[in-house]
């Protein structure tokens, strides 16, 4: 089959880029579609141009590292799925494709369809632990854990932190991602401790990095491809809401904003002048 | 993961205070208020069906709100501050949501989300602009063509036998139902009430009341364009 790729083409976080159009003129149906895009990239050197540049690691699904929208949509057509388990099976022949970054301020695009997610991994570092007995390792079952709270959690501990609900989100809200990270250690008893001061934690870095507020959109439930449920949303707000009213809002402390990651660094710099 | 651990200290703040501060604690405050003004809203519009029991029932009835001046100013000021709180968090909430995405995108595809959802801030202002109308046509009677104090029946008759009063009234009607049929369901995940189990009949309220409050305001200026009261 031939595809037609309209995709986003941007050197570096101060470039402001554009779109470039390639034509792939062999696919084959089974291939995925990063290996599509891998198709492109090695047409691309073989004519001495530069590769599209976009995210990936396992390629199966767990990892969370890819990710872009393809005609508007948060990892593509398919749902449940990541854009590295959608199949060129799900296109037809002659479709014209436009790939585009996650966009939101909290995500600045490094380069092509990569952007820095590291505003998520903040987001975690806020809030997302829990206090252990270091030492000797205790007994596995000491902690009884009720099934259906096990499973909740268990379903929530599902997001890959890839960030398309903030991508498919209007509004920008990582709120998906942070109900999803609460809802995981809340449903334990290892996380009653700190539940409190981390709905307030988590919630607080989240505006801090500046993203948006959830208005129940409900489009990130609809592309996330872990199948986390909007209902994490409401335990959230819940927890913030018992939390703040009880007074622990003057507890908790918030991260500073970071200085730029290393990727962001990376892609920063100048790239390196080539010898006369 | 690069992160390191950089403690702010943030200035200390009341607990109403950090609910402001907070994005979560402003939606909150905008459930707990739009839940005021949907009371509301659902009395007046029972209260507005008198009219169709003639002149003298809806004049009473206006009256009857009257009875009490400490009553009627109390309600007149939670209702204030309520529109006041919620369109105020709106209007904040919604600019920094610009601020979230600065560059938009170029195809973007909705893939479940109703155009109520998407549309809250127009419909919301659309109804801070109709009180506003709303209240210098019937209460205050500067923009009624022929208003009279007491004079219910009279009053929105003169105002809604026009195309114009008419017209505006239905638009805003029409607003409003866009609001609650998103703002009604999404109230409840912002205070923490919703799950998978009770979503769907939570949509259902919503819906179900969206439609009725807007039949039954939009009931009034229909009649009297239709002639059935006058
Ligand atoms: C009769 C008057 C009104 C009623 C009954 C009403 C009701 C509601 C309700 C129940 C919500 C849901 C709150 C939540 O999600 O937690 C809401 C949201 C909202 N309202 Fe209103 N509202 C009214 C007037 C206004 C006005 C005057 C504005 C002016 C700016 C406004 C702007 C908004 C916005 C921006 C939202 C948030 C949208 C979202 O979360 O998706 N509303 N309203
Ligand atoms: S909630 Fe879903 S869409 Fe959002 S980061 Fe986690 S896996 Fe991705
Ligand atoms: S590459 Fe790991 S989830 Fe797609």
């Amino acid at each position: 089959m031939r595809i037609t790729l309209d995709i986003w083409r941007q050197k570096n976080p101060r470039d402001p880029g554009r779109f470039e159009r390639f034509e792939v003129p062999n696919v084959n149906e089974h291939m995925s579609f990063l290996e599509m895009l891998d198709v492109l990239n090695q047409q691309l050197v073989s004519e001495g141009k530069e590769p599209v540049a976009f995210d990936s690691d396992c390629r199966e699904g767990i990892c969370g590292m890819c990710g872009f929208l393809i005609n508007g949509e948060a990892h593509g057509p398919l749902r449940n799925a990541t854009v590295c388990q959608t199949h060129m099976r799900h296109f037809k022949d002659g479709d014209v494709l436009r790939l585009e970054p996650w966009r939101a301020s909290a995500f600045p695009v490094l380069r092509d369809l990569i952007v820095d997610r590291s505003a998520l991994d903040r987001i975690i570092a806020a809030g997302g632990y829990t206090s252990t007995r270091a030492g000797s390792a205790a007994e596995a079952n000491q902690i009884l854990i009720p099934k259906p709270s096990a499973d909740k959690a268990m379903e929530a501990a599902a997001c890959i932190g890839c960030g398309a609900c903030v991508a498919s989100c209007p509004n920008a809200a990582a709120a998906l991602f942070t109900g999803a990270k609460i809802a995981h250690l809340g449903h334990l008893p290892q996380g009653q401790p700190e539940r409190m001061g981390r709905a307030i934690a988590m919630t607080s870095q989240a505006h801090a990095e500046g993203f948006g507020h959830c208005t129940t959109i409900g489009e990130c439930e609809a592309v996330c491809p872990a199948g986390i449920k909007l209902e994490v949303i409401s335990r959230m707000n819940k927890d913030f809401i018992k939390a703040t009213l009880g007074g622990y809002a003057n507890e908790v402390q918030t991260l500073a904003a970071l200085p730029p990651s290393a990727a962001m660094r990376f892609f920063e710099a100048e790239p390196p002048k080539k010898e006369p | 993961m690069s992160t390191s651990v950089s403690p702010v200290s943030a200035p200390r703040a009341t607990r109403l205070g950090a609910l402001w501060n907070s994005a979560v604690g402003k939606k909150a405050l905008m459930a707990v208020t739009g839940i005021v003004l949907f009371l509301f809203v659902l009395v007046h519009m029972i209260g507005n069906l008198q009219v169709f029991q003639g002149a003298a029932k809806i004049n009473h009835y206006a009256e009857l709100l009257r009875i009490s001046p400490p009553f009627l100013w109390f309600t007149r000021i939670v209702l204030l501050v309520a529109v006041f709180v919620h369109a105020l968090a709106g209007i904040e909430l919604w600019m920094e949501r610009q601020r979230a995405r600065p560059v938009g995108y170029q195809d973007y595809r909705p893939v479940v989300s109703s155009t109520a959802s998407r549309t809250m801030i127009w419909s919301g202002l659309l109804i801070l602009l109709f009180v506003v109308y709303h209240l210098l046509d019937l209460t205050i009677g500067v923009v009624n063509p022929r208003f009279e104090h007491g004079q219910v029946y009279a009053n929105l008759v003169a105002s809604l036998s026009r195309a114009v009063g008419a017209a505006i009234y239905l638009v805003a009607m029409i607003g409003l139902g866009f609001h609650l049929w998103h703002g009604l369901y999404s109230m409840f995940q912002s205070l923490g009430l919703s799950n998978r189990g009770i979503s769907p009949t939570i949509q259902k309220f919503a819906i179900g009341f969206a439609v009725l409050l807007t039949l039954g305001f939009s009931a009034v200026p229909l009649a009297v364009i239709l002639g059935l009261v006058g």
